[in-house]
């Protein structure tokens, strides 16, 4: 056999058995004890790392939860059966909260909403919000630059074809990165049994919500008319649903709503 | 002999000769006017009128909501149709007065003038620039009471008017020099009073020759008051680079010209104490550059504030069928509008329209790291740098860099060969860490 292999093999071979024994010395030597339970509440979360809880990961927040730092509620991503789990492991009480997700207050697509420019500059809706809002005339709508549908963690948000935000209620986990990254504030989080919305936000007089938009609330007051106030209201030019009355089930004024913007979003049997 | 002026910056065509010669014309009282409840930096104003209500001109509609803040007064005499929002040239809606003219327009004169203002006290003076609702002119709208009001503890040893109107397109400054040169003297004298400095200068781009003789004839008998013309570069006309160039005095990063010792007001802001403090007359109109290769026909207007652009429009002879932007303020810092229905508020120096010649969309390519962006900017920044980090979101390395001592003045996206619209980066930037630093600071 060729020496010069052989040295090289024995060398090579020898310097990885050296380092491999130091290594396995220094994981002795420096060993940190680590609470066990963090590993355990660390595989239990989403591991998504979505920050929402406004550590830098899940890990991190199974530390803080564990050093009592951190509140379990401040992870809305965690499912109910998860965090019954970590509230075990921790020895305390944590309210299970219904699920929220996150609904996109806008139905003024292109083609649906007036155009009032065109827009070149940095292509983020909160840039084009700093320059006049970009190239829809709904001062209140959605700019339809996608800064939610980046900012989502969870691959839940999406643009459809007319460029209005689509969330899809299974992903959401109601993290809310999306609330914050839209600077209209047209994404809200909603309890999942939440059905009914008014998807406007635009509080202009109704001459000019009408001029600008196909689906824009115009204060008519018909939802209000038709449910005797109970669980609609308008104020401000806009309707609001109250959630209390309807929560539950999904009968309401829908198709009396003259622009279409009292929708029903998802179904009564998902959760 | 050479100029004074700044380093860096850039030279963008003039295109001033399209109305540096129209002297300025009064266009007709408008029919309607929309008044902005906030015109300026700083609190917006109170309305103390209502619905129904006849005004005169010159009366109060806003009052002052806060120390840095102004007045806003009628602008035409009439009833009160409504006061909603509507939009603004700043692209929101936000709360404006709707006066429908109406009776024989009387114009309502400031109270309390001294009688002669060289005998008015300090405090006097600053009350009539606040009472007559007076911002700075050239395009920032700060008020100028409190910019003539330097905190105590700082000595202010000269003051400078701003006549360089760096802007391309715009050519107002430039008429009320030649035009109002003795208002322009009186307005600079006040305001020396009021400083209590010794010397004056007043800068002006040496584009505008015949400005520089006007004021130096007028100026004549005033051996403490100096004529400084300029070499003409973008943007000269900015307080630190005018500072600079005059004086070379440095303002320190995140300072104020009030800490080199210098006040600097631009030359409308100036004509405007000078008709405030001696006739009486509040800040109710204001010179606007009409002007562009999409105008019939290209003016210098001395126009009512809260006139619709469409009825100044219309007044220089409307646009012509390839108009494609309508830009308030000049080309450089302006602000593209969106409806022809906003009104002209007291930061409005200029309306530039241009036809698709010369607003034709060019495609945003990466940045190939040229640096001209960086040999551009008179503030000695990296926009390159700052624009990206802005972008990605590290506000923190974009605040080491120093992104809050851009001045927006729009030179590196003028020399950028990849078309990267780098000011807005930087701006929305800004705005990000600012609202940072104010939410920590709240909490």
């Amino acid at each position: 056999m060729n020496t010069a292999l052989l040295y090289s093999i024995l060398s090579m071979g020898g310097i990885g058995l050296l380092f491999s024994i130091l290594i396995a010395l220094a994981n002795k030597k420096l060993h940190v004890e680590e609470d066990p339970r963090i590993g355990q509440i660390s595989e239990l979360l989403p591991n998504a790392n979505c920050g929402a809880c406004g550590f830098a990961g899940c890990a991190n927040f199974a530390e803080a939860l564990v050093g009592g730092k951190a509140d379990l509620s401040s992870c809305p991503v965690t499912g109910n059966d998860a965090r019954e789990v970590i509230a075990r492991i921790l020895g305390v009480d944590v309210a299970t909260g219904e699920r929220q997700v996150a609904v996109v207050f806008c139905r003024g697509g292109d083609g649906i909403v007036a155009r009032q420019a065109e827009y070149r500059g940095v292509a983020t809706c909160s840039a084009a919000q700093i320059v006049g809002g970009g190239e829809r005339a709904c001062s209140y709508g959605c700019i339809g630059l996608g800064d939610c549908v980046v900012a989502c963690p969870f691959d839940a948000i999406h643009m459809n074809p007319e460029r209005i935000p689509v969330v899809d209620r299974a992903k959401c986990t109601g993290c809310g990165k999306c609330v914050t990254a839209c600077p209209r504030g047209v994404i809200e989080l909603h309890p999942i049994s939440h059905h009914v919305f008014v998807m406007c936000k635009n509080e202009d007089n109704p001459k000019v919500s009408r001029s600008v938009c196909k689906h824009a609330c115009l204060a008519c007051m018909i939802c209000e008319r038709a449910v005797n106030g109970q669980g609609f209201k308008v104020v401000n030019n806009l309707a609001r649903v109250d959630h209390a009355v309807y929560t539950k089930e999904l009968v309401l004024p829908t198709e009396k709503c003259p622009t279409k913007c009292i929708v029903i979003v998802g179904t009564a049997d998902e959760h | 002999m050479s100029l004074k002026t700044f380093a860096k910056g850039v030279h963008p065509a003039e295109f001033k000769s399209l109305s540096e010669d129209k002297p300025i014309e009064k266009m007709p009282l408008p029919s309607e006017v929309f008044i902005p409840l906030q015109q300026h930096i700083g609190a917006p104003c109170t309305p103390v009128v209502e619905k129904g209500q006849m005004v005169k001109t010159g009366q109060v509609i806003g009052k002052s909501g806060g120390f840095v803040s102004s007045t806003i007064h009628a602008t035409i005499t009439g009833k009160i149709k409504t006061i909603e929002k509507f939009p603004h040239p700043l692209g929101i809606n936000v709360p404006m007065v709707n006066i429908m003219a109406e009776g024989e327009e009387e114009l309502l004169p400031l109270e309390n003038l001294p009688e002669k203002w060289e005998n008015a006290s300090r405090e006097e003076i600053l009350d009539i620039i606040l009472r007559a609702g007076i911002v700075g002119l050239g395009g920032a709208a700060f008020p100028t009471q409190v910019k003539l009001n330097p905190p105590k503890g700082k000595s202010i040893d000269t003051f400078i008017v701003n006549g360089c109107e760096c802007e391309p397109f715009l050519t107002a400054d430039h008429r009320m020099m030649l035009e109002q040169s003795q208002e322009l003297l009186t307005g600079i004298r006040i305001i020396m009073k009021v400083l209590n400095v010794k010397r004056t200068f007043i800068g002006i781009e040496a584009n505008k020759m015949n400005a520089v003789d006007t004021l130096r004839q007028a100026t004549k008998s005033f051996s403490e008051i100096t004529v400084v013309p300029l070499k003409v570069k973008y943007p000269q006309g900015a307080e630190k680079m005018l500072i600079d160039a005059i004086l070379n005095r440095h303002v320190p990063p995140g300072g104020l010209p009030l800490d080199v010792g210098v006040v600097v007001q631009n030359v409308g802001t100036t004509i405007a104490i000078a008709q405030a403090v001696t006739a009486g007359k509040p800040l109710i109109e204001r010179v606007v550059t009409v002007t562009g290769d999409a105008i019939n026909e290209p003016k210098n207007v001395l126009v009512r504030i809260g006139t619709s652009f469409q009825q100044l429009l219309d007044f220089c002879g409307g646009l012509t069928n390839n108009a494609a932007k309508i830009i308030m303020g000049g080309p450089m810092m302006g602000v593209a509008q969106s409806s022809l229905q906003v009104p002209v508020i007291k930061a409005t120096s200029g309306i530039v329209c241009l036809s698709d010649k010369y607003t034709q969309a060019k495609p945003i390519y990466p940045c190939i790291q040229c640096g001209n962006c960086v040999s551009a900017c008179p503030m000695n920044l990296l926009p390159t740098r700052l624009a990206r980090y802005a972008e990605v979101g590290n506000l923190i390395m974009a605040e080491n860099l120093g992104i809050l001592n851009c001045i927006e003045c729009g030179s590196c996206a003028f020399v950028c060969p990849a078309h990267i619209p780098l000011v807005q980066q930087i701006r929305l930037g800004k705005l990000q860490i600012n609202e940072l630093k104010r939410k920590s600071k709240s909490i």
